[in-house]
């Protein structure tokens, strides 16, 4: 399949949903509107809220709010993920006593720990911040420990006879090599970091775009609410072109740096 | 020869084991006598799994002999062989580094400022006739140019002693002969000591000042050791036609092909048990 057929292709896969859409949202079918407006709202509605929120300028706070928490939570989980990692993967014994509580708060869905945060840091900014922490810690950390411990026996030995002291190991081949798998996961990691922000606004906050499809939902103002999902989605799109930008530049030196997944 | 040179690598009855997951004893080399002259090249031939490949760990302080000892130009080897340069038979360059970074780093850990290690890396890289892939990462060069850097990163922190795990083993037969004739001509200008593990008797000949063969694991020993009196400087496709080259093959091929054998029916077995 060309460039232009696929594209062509999946644009015409959205204007087919939205007319969908609008046709039985607001035309009636046998008598009977099929898509209810109060329940779905309508296509140009949503677009219209899309447009009102961009025009009078109310959606670049919320926008700059959640950004500002992902970009916190992000820096803050993977230097933490980082350096723990690190720890766990060069001493053995402190990765084995630690190994079923790691696994344990891991496995607990992190949701739950959105009223604690509330609780310990308010609702402002650094309880969204320490939720996205805690999802990004982990995907940062499980990567890094898997890097450390993954280095290939030959390039270790490689190094080794080639003189270099634990240090220069460190500086040469751990930590290449655990950034690299670190990067690999970037995707995933900064997506959480978005997915932390938005969940904390929606559970209790003043501002960012959870706060902004809250509070459409609170009123039952279902345009809005989808308004907020579309404008959510473009966010993340975008990001994560921003993503892969950064990722084909750090990855130049290995072959799979270009395709994912 | 002992009175003027010591020697570079002296094993004396080393015998390497290994602790098996069931907690029995695997001994893969018993009781090896090996020495290297300054200046020499020996290879090392024997049939697949005989634990040639651990006798030049042991050489290399990558692995430490149950008993007996080895000594490197007359002192007792402690700790990794600080005078040894190792060439692997797997791939061992950083991949996370260009071609010449690969090669300055040997200089760079040692403390050379960066732009000289650079120049001298980039001269390495131009002598094993890669001058101009420095930018590369190793994934966008082919395995024998991958061969060729990493020859490079070893030589160029010039270590007295060379030890090579069948270098050039995943290589094809031309490009094989082109990098023989490579390390000859290097080797030619400042002579090291070379331990080159091989499994290839054609290539060892080819090569050696010396060829040493083991017989098959388990509990490998040396059972013979050649003079090849082959003049240099030598070409490694051409030195192949000659007549003494035929002779000696015969001669070594003799013992060799019983150990082959022995060696082939007993990893049949192991497979099957």
């Amino acid at each position: 399949m060309s460039r232009v057929t696929l594209l062509a292709l999946q644009v015409l896969v959205a204007v087919v949903t939205l007319a969908l859409w609008q046709f039985l949202s607001t035309v009636p079918v046998f008598g009977k509107v099929l898509l209810p407006p109060f329940f779905f709202s309508n296509p140009v509605d949503v677009f219209s809220q899309i447009v009102k929120w961009f025009s009078s300028g109310v959606i670049w706070k919320h926008l700059a709010i959640t950004l500002w928490e992902s970009i916190l939570a992000f820096v803050i989980g993977s230097v933490g993920g980082i350096l723990v990692g690190f720890w766990f993967a060069r001493q053995p014994r402190v990765a084995a006593v630690f190994d079923p509580y790691v696994k344990m708060v891991n496995a607990l869905p992190r949701v739950v720990l959105a009223p604690i945060f509330a609780l310990w840091f308010g609702l402002g900014v650094s309880s969204k911040v320490a939720l996205g922490v805690t999802l990004v810690f982990f995907i940062v950390f499980f990567n890094v420990y898997q890097g450390v411990k993954e280095v290939p026996t030959t390039v270790l030995d490689n190094g080794r006879m080639l003189g270099m002291n634990e240090r220069q190991l460190m500086r040469h081949v751990y930590w290449p090599s655990a950034l690299s798998w670190m990067f690999s996961s970037l995707h995933t990691s900064v997506g959480f970091a978005v997915v932390g922000a938005v969940v904390g606004e929606y559970l209790g906050s003043a501002a960012g775009l959870g706060y902004l499809i809250q509070q459409a939902e609170g009123v039952f103002d279902v345009a809005g609410v989808f308004a907020g999902m579309f404008v959510l989605s473009a966010f993340v799109i975008l990001i994560d072109m921003a993503v892969t930008v950064v990722e084909k530049r750090l990855l130049v030196w290995r072959p799979t740096a270009v395709t994912r997944d | 020869m002992a009175m003027t040179e010591p020697t570079a690598v002296a094993l004396d009855s080393a015998t390497v084991a290994f602790r098996l997951a069931d907690g029995r004893v695997y001994t893969a080399v018993e009781q090896a006598n090996l020495s290297v002259a300054h200046g020499e090249f020996v290879a090392i031939v024997g049939p697949t799994g005989c634990g040639k490949s651990t006798l030049l760990s042991v050489t290399a302080g990558l692995l430490k002999p149950a008993a007996g000892s080895a000594r490197i130009f007359d002192k007792p080897l402690s700790g990794l062989n600080r005078d040894a340069g190792y060439l692997f038979q797997a791939d061992a360059l950083f991949p996370w580094k260009t071609a010449i970074d690969n090669v300055a780093i040997g200089l760079e850990i040692r403390g050379t400022p960066r732009t000289d290690a650079l120049a001298r890396a980039q001269q390495w890289l131009t002598s094993v006739g890669l001058g101009a892939f420095a930018g590369r990462y190793p994934h966008m060069l082919s395995g024998g140019q991958r061969k060729r850097v990493a020859l490079a990163q070893v030589l160029i922190r010039d270590p007295k002693i060379l030890l090579m795990d069948e270098p050039f083993g995943p290589l094809d037969a031309q490009t094989r002969q082109i990098m023989g004739n490579l390390l000859l001509e290097l080797w030619t200008a400042d002579r090291k000591a070379v331990l080159f593990v091989t499994h290839d008797l054609e290539e060892a000949i080819a090569l050696a000042d010396r060829v040493v063969i083991m017989s098959a694991g388990p509990s490998a020993r040396i059972i013979g050791d050649w003079r090849i009196t082959l003049p240099r400087p030598r070409d490694i496709a051409e030195i192949r036609m000659e007549k003494d080259f035929h002779a000696l093959h015969r001669e070594i091929w003799g013992v060799l092909k019983d150990e082959v054998m022995k060696g082939y029916v007993q990893s049949t077995q192991a497979g099957a048990a």
